[in-house]
C-alpha cells in the first residue's frame, strides 16, 4: 500500500481541531453496500409496475416497412405493445446541438424509430407485459419488416461524394469540423532540424457498467407528477429534458437516484430508451420498469473514442518541441447524442494536444462524422486519452528521431512551474500547474535510472521491458462554459443545505450525485470539519430533485471542487448561525466561542459551554427562553459556480513498465506509477482510488477493450465474454503520489482527480511497448495493443 | 416443459418451497421470488461474478444455475454470510480499505474472495489476483481490493500487516 499522501494545511476555516480534511477516513453507509442491502433502481419494484423489453434492430441502416405485433399482443401478460409512431404522441424528438460548438448539426431523434432506423440496436418497438421474462417471449414473435439502405460504417469515406448521406436533410455526414491555427507552424516545422509525423488509431470502446442502465418511471395520472428513478448522474438536467419533451412543466418531474451500480459518463446522457420508459409509464398511467441487458448494454450504452488522427511534431537537436499539428477524424454514429452533443470529444482533443508544453505553434482540424454504428458521446476523461496519447507519442517519437531520453525532452519543454498564470496555443487558460515537480517526483518514486539499467540489462537476455511516460493536463471544475453558454439547461453550479436537527446532528443536502467515488463523503468531510461536528452525526443527502438544492450533479470531475466548495460556504454560514445563538444563550458573543467536537466551547481555552444537542433543544423547543428579538436560523444554503477560470486545469504525469512477449504479441503490465497534481486533497484514499479506478479503465482501453463492428454496421462482440475489460489478475499495482497546488479561487482549493488516470494510462502503456520494441525498429500508433497488432508490428503475422 | 416444478430448498438457513419454471435461473429467483437483491445481475452469461452466490458450499454463477436444480441444496447469499458473520472481517477491510465504489460487484467479490480465504491461509498476491479474475470490478482497479483480502489473510492467521 503506498498512502502515503498528506495535505498541508493551507486553509484557515479548514485548519481546526480534528478536521478531516486530507485524511483517509472511510466512506459513510457502506456497510449498506457491503451487505448487499443498497438499493439500485434495477431492485426497485413498485405497486403495477410494469416491465418494458425493446425489440431492436437487426440492421444498421433500414427503412420499417410494417410491424406486425398482433399474436404478441394476444400473449397472456403483454400490456402493451408500442411503436415510435404511437408514442410520438406522448413524447416529441430532440436534436443534440450545442450553439456554441459552431457548426455543429444533426438530424431529430426519436424516443422509437418511426419509418426509418439508423443503427444496429436501435428500438423499433416496445413490449411492456407483466413481467420482463413475457415481454422478451412476446418481443420474439413480433414481426418487422424491413428493407435494408445502405449502411456508412467506415469514418474515413463518411464524407466522399459517393457515399450515402445518413440524414439528406443535412446535406452531407459531417457534424461538426473544428479548424485552429495558433502561432506560426509553418516556419516553426520549416526552422525545424527534424519533423516527425505518425497516424494514430483509436478503437471505439464504452464504459461498461456493471450495473446496467436501468430506470423505474411513474407517472401518477391523479397528481400529473412523473416520479423517475434512475442512476444517473444528473438528475436534475434528466428532469428538465423529460418535462420539455413530455409537455410538463419541471415542477411535474421528480428524480430519483439511488445507489448506482456505475457510471464513468455513460450514465450522464438522454437515451431513447429511457424517453421512451418515461413516456410509456405516461401513456399506460402506471410505473414501467427498464432494465437493459449486457448485449443492449453494449449496443445502446454510448461508445467513446473511435479517432484517427494524424499527427507532427517539430523538434530541434536541442531538444525544443517547435510546434504540432494534428488532423483528427471520428465517427459518431448517426446522431449527436443528447443534450451533451457527440462533438465534445473531438473539441477536447483540438484543446487539449500539446498542452502541457511551451510551444505556441500549434495547429488542428477535427472533424466528427456521421455513421450508422451506436451513438458515440462523453465518457470518463473526454478526448484526453487521445490528445495525450497523440502529444506523448509525437514527442516520444521527436525523442527518438534526435537521439534525447524520454524524459529529458519532457524537462526541456514542459511548460515551467513558474510560468502561471498562462494560456496555451488553444486559449486555454491554467491557474496553477506542476509539471516539472510532477515529473521529478516521478522519477524519484520509479528509481527511473535503476529501471532503464535493468531494462538493458533483460534486453541482453532477450526480454523486452520497456518504460513509457505521459504527461497530462486535465479539465475539472467546468464552469457554464462547458454546456451552459450553448443553451444546454445542464447547471455548471452546485447547491448545499445544512442544518441541524432538534438532536445536534446535521442534515446537508447536495445537489452532487454519489456513484461510488465519494460525494457523501467529501460533503460529510468539509461539514463536519467546519462545524466541529464528528463526520457520524452528519447525514448527506443526494439524488433526489425534490429534496436537494439545484445543481449539476458529478460529472466531468466537477463534485468536489464545486459541490465541495458549496459545503464549505453553506457550513461557513450554519457554524456563525449557531455561534449567534450560542452567544446569546451563554450571554458571550460569537467570537469568544467555537464549536468543537460537538460542543460549544470557548474559543480561549477550548473549554466547553453546552452541547450542540443542548442548543438545539432549547431552540427548537424551548425558544421561550431566548432573549427576544433572536430568531436561530439553524438552517443555511450556498451555491457555488467558478466564475474566474471557465475550468480549474489539473496536471499530471504516469508512467508505465511492462514486458512484451515478441512470440505471442502479449503484453504483461509489470508497475504503474502517477503523480497527479489535484489542488486540496479531501480525502487521499478516495483520491488515490479514483486514480487507480481511472488508470485500470485507461489500460483496458490501451490492451483490450474495442467494439468490433463488421463492414455492415454489426456490433460483432456485443457481450462480456468477447469484449473484454481488465481483470485482476492482469492488472499491476499502481503507486500514487501528489503535488499540491490548489485552485485559489476557492476556500477549498480542491480540482477534480476522476479522470486524471484515465487520461494518461493508455499514452504510457503505448509509449512503453514502443520503448520494448526499439530494437525492432517496429513502431505502433494504435490502440487497443492487441496480440495481433504487435505481432503485425513486428513483422511475425 | 413449461409446467412449474416444486423445489424445496434451503437459503441463508431459511427452508423455502416454491413453484419455479423450469427456464427460471437461480439469480432471478433469488432477487425476484426471494427479494435477495444483494445478488446481482451484471451480464446474465457467466462472465461478471457479480451474481456469485454459495450451493453447498461451492460458489456458483447463480446466472448460470436454474432454480429447479437447487432443490435439496443449501444456498446462501450476501444476506446470510452478513448475517451469520462470517465475513464481517472480510466486510470491514473491503470498508476501511475503500476496495468497493459503486459497490455492484462487491458481493459476489465478498463472496469469492472468502472462498479463496477458506481455501488458503496465506494467499499471496497473485493468487488474489488470480482467483478474483472471474469478478469484473469497473470502479476500483482492483489494487483496493486485493489489499483488502491480504489484510484479512494476514489477520486470521494472526499475523497483522
Amino acid at each position: 500500500m503506498t498512502i502515503t499522501s498528506t495535505n498541508p494545511e493551507i486553509l484557515s476555516v479548514l485548519d481546526r481541531p480534528n478536521s478531516y480534511i486530507g485524511k483517509a477516513v472511510p466512506r459513510p453507509n457502506l456497510d449498506r453496500l457491503t451487505q448487499g442491502r443498497g438499493l439500485y433502481v434495477s431492485d426497485m419494484e413498485l405497486p403495477r409496475m410494469a416491465h418494458v423489453v425493446f425489440l431492436r434492430s437487426p440492421h444498421a441502416h433500414a427503412k420499417i416497412i410494417g410491424i406486425d405485433a398482433a399474436a404478441a399482443g394476444r400473449m397472456p401478460g403483454v400490456i402493451a405493445i408500442v411503436t415510435g409512431k404511437d408514442l410520438a404522441d406522448v413524447i416529441t424528438p430532440w436534436v443534440g446541438v450545442l450553439s456554441h460548438l459552431k457548426g455543429l448539426k444533426s438530424a431529430p431523434q426519436h424516443a422509437i424509430a418511426i419509418d426509418r432506423v439508423c443503427w444496429q440496436g436501435e428500438a423499433v418497438a416496445a413490449i411492456v407485459a407483466n413481467s420482463r421474462a413475457v415481454a422478451e417471449d412476446a418481443a420474439e414473435i413480433v414481426s418487422v419488416e424491413y428493407e435494408e439502405l445502405d449502411a456508412v460504417t467506415d469514418m474515413r469515406t463518411a464524407l466522399d461524394p459517393a457515399t450515402p448521406v445518413i440524414h439528406p436533410s443535412l446535406g452531407d455526414n459531417l457534424a461538426f469540423e473544428r479548424n485552429l491555427d495558433a502561432g506560426a507552424v509553418d516556419a516553426a516545422f520549416a526552422a525545424s532540424d527534424e519533423v516527425v509525423e505518425a497516424d494514430f488509431v483509436f478503437g471505439r470502446h464504452t464504459g461498461v457498467t456493471l450495473e446496467p442502465r436501468s430506470v423505474v418511471a411513474d407517472w401518477n395520472p391523479a397528481e400529473a407528477r412523473l416520479t423517475i428513478y434512475q442512476g444517473t448522474q444528473a438528475p436534475h438536467m434528466v428532469q428538465n429534458i423529460a418535462a420539455l419533451h413530455l409537455g410538463l412543466e419541471e415542477s411535474q418531474v421528480r428524480v430519483v437516484c439511488k445507489d448506482v451500480g456505475g457510471s464513468f459518463g455513460i450514465k450522464v446522457h438522454i437515451y431513447a430508451d429511457e424517453m421512451a420508459t418515461y413516456a410509456l409509464s405516461k401513456r399506460l398511467r402506471r410505473p414501467v420498469k427498464f432494465v437493459a441487458d449486457r448485449v443492449e448494454s453494449f449496443n445502446t450504452d454510448i461508445h467513446a473514442r473511435d479517432h484517427r488522427c494524424k499527427g507532427k511534431i517539430g523538434v530541434k537537436r536541442d531538444g525544443t518541441i517547435t510546434a504540432f499539428e494534428i488532423d483528427d477524424l471520428t465517427g459518431i454514429g448517426p446522431y449527436s447524442m443528447y443534450p451533451r452533443t457527440s462533438a465534445i470529444e473531438a473539441n477536447q482533443v483540438v484543446n487539449l494536444v500539446g498542452g502541457p508544453y511551451v510551444t505556441k505553434n500549434y495547429r488542428a482540424r477535427a472533424r466528427v462524422v456521421f455513421q450508422n454504428k451506436n451513438v458515440m458521446c462523453q465518457y470518463r476523461a473526454v478526448g484526453h486519452p487521445i490528445a495525450c496519447s497523440v502529444t506523448e507519442g509525437l514527442v516520444d517519437l521527436a525523442a527518438l528521431k534526435i537521439g534525447m531520453d524520454p524524459v529529458e525532452i519532457r524537462l526541456r519543454n514542459l511548460i515551467a512551474d513558474d510560468a502561471y498564470p498562462c494560456a496555451s496555443p488553444s486559449g486555454l487558460r491554467f491557474e496553477q500547474l506542476s509539471h516539472h515537480a510532477a515529473i521529478n517526483k516521478l522519477m524519484k518514486m520509479m528509481d527511473y535510472d535503476a529501471l532503464r539499467a535493468e531494462q538493458a540489462a533483460l534486453r541482453a537476455r532477450n526480454i523486452h521491458r520497456g518504460i513509457g511516460i505521459a504527461s497530462f493536463i486535465e479539465v475539472t471544475n467546468p464552469s457554464a462554459a462547458f454546456y451552459g453558454v450553448g443553451g444546454a439547461k445542464i447547471s455548471s453550479q452546485d447547491g448545499v443545505a445544512v442544518r441541524l436537527d432538534a438532536q445536534g446532528s446535521v442534515i446537508c443536502q447536495t445537489s452532487i450525485t454519489e456513484q461510488g467515488q465519494g460525494s457523501e463523503s467529501l460533503t460529510a468531510q468539509i461539514v463536519g470539519s467546519v462545524l466541529g461536528v464528528s463526520m457520524e452525526r452528519v447525514r448527506v443527502i443526494l439524488g433526489d430533485t425534490d429534496n436537494t438544492p439545484y445543481g449539476g450533479g458529478t460529472w466531468a470531475s466537477r463534485g468536489a471542487g464545486i459541490g465541495g466548495e458549496a459545503a464549505l460556504q453553506a457550513a461557513k454560514v450554519l457554524r456563525n448561525n449557531i455561534l449567534d445563538v450560542a452567544a446569546a444563550i451563554l450571554q458571550s458573543t460569537p467570537a469568544e466561542l467555537d464549536i468543537v467536537d460537538d460542543a460549544i466551547v470557548n474559543a480561549s481555552d477550548g473549554s466547553s459551554r453546552i452541547a450542540l444537542k443542548e442548543l438545539a433543544r432549547i431552540v427548537y423547543f424551548r425558544p421561550d427562553t431566548l432573549p427576544p428579538g433572536i430568531q436561530p436560523e439553524l438552517m443555511a444554503t450556498r451555491h457555488f459556480v467558478p466564475r474566474e477560470y471557465p475550468f480549474a486545469f489539473t496536471n499530471g504525469v504516469q508512467a508505465s513498465w511492462l514486458e512484451v512477449d515478441t512470440d505471442t504479441g502479449f503484453v504483461k503490465l509489470l508497475r504503474h506509477w502517477v503523480v497527479e497534481d489535484c489542488g486540496t486533497i479531501i480525502n487521499p484514499q478516495l483520491v488515490d482510488e479514483q486514480i487507480r479506478g481511472g488508470v485500470v479503465q485507461g489500460l483496458g482501453a490501451a490492451l483490450f477493450e474495442k467494439c468490433i463492428y463488421d463492414e455492415r454496421g454489426q456490433l460483432t462482440n456485443a457481450n462480456m465474454a468477447d469484449y473484454l475489460v481488465p481483470m485482476s489478475g492482469e492488472m499491476p499495482d499502481i503507486d500514487i503520489g501528489h503535488v499540491v497546488s490548489p485552485t485559489l479561487e476557492t476556500e477549498l482549493g480542491a480540482k477534480g482527480a476522476g479522470e486524471a488516470g484515465t487520461a494518461g494510462a493508455a499514452a504510457a502503456v503505448a509509449n512503453a511497448v514502443n520503448d520494448a520494441l526499439r530494437p525492432f525498429g517496429a513502431i505502433i500508433s494504435e490502440i487497443p495493443l492487441t496480440p495481433q497488432v504487435i505481432l503485425t508490428a513486428l513483422g511475425r503475422i | 416443459m413449461t409446467a412449474a416444478l416444486s423445489i424445496s430448498l434451503d437459503v441463508n438457513g431459511e427452508r423455502v418451497d416454491a413453484q419455479v419454471l423450469p427456464r427460471l435461473n437461480l439469480a432471478d429467483f433469488l432477487r425476484e421470488h426471494l427479494k435477495l437483491t444483494g445478488t446481482h445481475i451484471g451480464c446474465e452469461h457467466g462472465v461478471c461474478g457479480a451474481c456469485t452466490v454459495r450451493v453447498n458450499g461451492e460458489i456458483v454463477r447463480s446466472c448460470l444455475m436454474l432454480a429447479a436444480q437447487t432443490h435439496g441444496a443449501a444456498v446462501e447469499t450476501i444476506e446470510g454470510l452478513s448475517d451469520s458473520g462470517e465475513i464481517a472481517d472480510l466486510q470491514a477491510n473491503f470498508r476501511d480499505r475503500n476496495a468497493l465504489q459503486c459497490g455492484f460487484c462487491t458481493p459476489g467479490m465478498l463472496i469469492a474472495a472468502q472462498d479463496l480465504l477458506k481455501q488458503h491461509d496465506a494467499p499471496d498476491r497473485e493468487r488474489i489476483r488470480e482467483h478474483l479474475s472471474g469478478n469484473y470490478c469497473r470502479c476500483t482497479g482492483y489494487q483496493a481490493i486485493v489489499d483488502a483480502v491480504e489484510t484479512t489473510a494476514r489477520a486470521r492467521i494472526g499475523r497483522q500487516p
